[in-house]
């Protein structure tokens, strides 16, 4: 917890990433150096968002190995870029300017059927600038032949998460579901943001689960369905007819767009299973 | 004659030419779409089930934005043994094409092929999505 308690409450950015050709776990440090290396080249074509200041970018690759599933996982995977202004050498304030990281978590499905040379890390999640991110996901695509995809969340995804999470017991008082719907085909876009009470949330939840640990696609048509007629009844509006775009709970919060805040690292792992899974749906 | 929801209202059934075919159309972005498909069926009378019924789903180009979930739609078709259609009517060509569909589909339930009935047109259909 402590070594991963820096994931929480940032936004990342998700991508579904293919399987990596010829990646060792063991070359990290290389592959820092190499990267390094490849960021500086950049620079100097002009290409890394330049800007005043000239930024001496460090590289620093390691690997995660709690953020795993099972042993079959590979071990995640960190890069971050830091500054340091060259200009003041002596008192080198490493600023983190970007952070990275690749994982997969439970991802058997994908690791099973994929060749001895490729390593499976379908899920890449980013923060900081574009600019950085696509400077590091050109040097990966260039060096592993994988391919980056931007990751989308449906809001059928998005509604199966409001249920498995308002369902996760929490320690400190659980903050409110939120629920944001885009409502479409309006001459100015209109969003509704519905908040629930976290214990009404988990009380309702708690009656539609039948098994717990188990969680059927029934179960969350039948939760959502609860939310939207109560909604109707109160508003005389159909969320039904509207696109779920956001949700947030005490566990994370996420929208469609493929944006994800982890907040508890309680869950972190448990959250990262299901981002796999659609990463691995993703790919194929 | 397009319609928001059954039952059609009952005030003009004396000026309403009789109906060949139902094509009930489902909005993969809208979970209410789907509700008031399940809800308008209950109101068609049994013998349209006999090939003169289909669903259209539209909207699947975009999947992400996917708000139904797939397993209810192919539920409702084997339920109301009924062909499902998909299109994404934002694409010209598929709009076209699955519009060429329903009035090929349009022709046989009125019975203006010879030789092909609904119901027989209908259990081909399904067979072929079996397959």
């Amino acid at each position: 917890p402590q070594q991963t308690a820096f994931l929480l409450r940032k936004q990342w950015t998700l991508y579904s990433v293919t399987p990596l050709y010829r990646f060792s776990g063991a070359r990290l440090r290389d592959y820092g150096r190499l990267l390094g290396a490849f960021i500086a080249a950049e620079k100097q074509k002009g290409l890394a968002g330049g800007g005043g200041v000239e930024l001496d970018i460090k590289v620093a690759v390691s690997s995660l190995p709690d953020l795993r599933g099972s042993d079959q996982d590979q071990a995640a995977v960190l890069v971050q870029l830091s500054s340091r202004s060259s200009a003041s050498r002596k008192n080198s304030e490493e600023k983190l300017l970007w952070s990275g990281w690749f994982c997969c978590v439970s991802g058997d499905d994908l690791s099973e059927r994929v060749p001895e040379d490729f390593t499976c890390l379908p899920l890449f999640l980013a923060n900081g600038a574009d600019s950085y991110t696509s400077i590091v996901g050109s040097w990966f695509q260039k060096t592993f032949d994988c391919c980056f995809r931007r990751l989308a969340i449906s809001p059928l995804n998005l509604s199966w998460m409001a249920a498995m999470w308002t369902g996760c017991k929490v320690d400190k008082t659980a903050s409110a579901l939120e629920l944001v719907f885009s409502v479409p085909s309006l001459p100015q876009p209109l969003d509704i943001l519905y908040a629930i009470h976290p214990e009404d949330a988990k009380d309702l939840w708690d009656t539609v689960q039948k098994t717990p640990g188990e969680i059927t696609q029934e179960e969350v048509d039948v939760f959502m369905d609860c939310l939207y007629s109560h909604f109707h009844r109160h508003f005389k509006i159909r969320l039904s007819a509207t696109k779920l775009v956001k949700v947030s709970t005490a566990i994370a919060s996420a929208h469609c767009d493929g944006f994800i805040k982890f907040l508890q690292s309680q869950y972190l792992t448990g959250v990262l299973m299901l981002l796999t899974e659609l990463a691995i749906s993703q790919i194929q | 004659h397009l319609a928001t929801s059954l039952p059609l209202p009952s005030e003009r059934d004396h000026l309403r030419p009789r109906i060949d075919l139902i094509a009930f159309m489902i909005d993969i972005k809208s979970k209410y779409s789907l509700k008031n498909v399940e809800a308008s069926l209950a109101y068609v009378d049994a013998s349209f089930f006999l090939g003169k019924v289909c669903f259209l789903v539209t909207g699947v180009g975009r999947v992400n934005y996917c708000s139904v979930e797939m397993n209810a739609i192919w539920k409702l078709g084997e339920v109301y043994r009924s062909p499902v259609l998909f299109c994404e009517l934002e694409l010209e060509g598929v709009r076209v094409a699955t519009a060429q569909r329903l009035l090929r589909m349009l022709q046989i339930c009125a019975g203006h092929v010879p030789g092909v009935s609904a119901l027989s047109f209908g259990s081909l259909m399904r067979n072929s999505a079996d397959d």
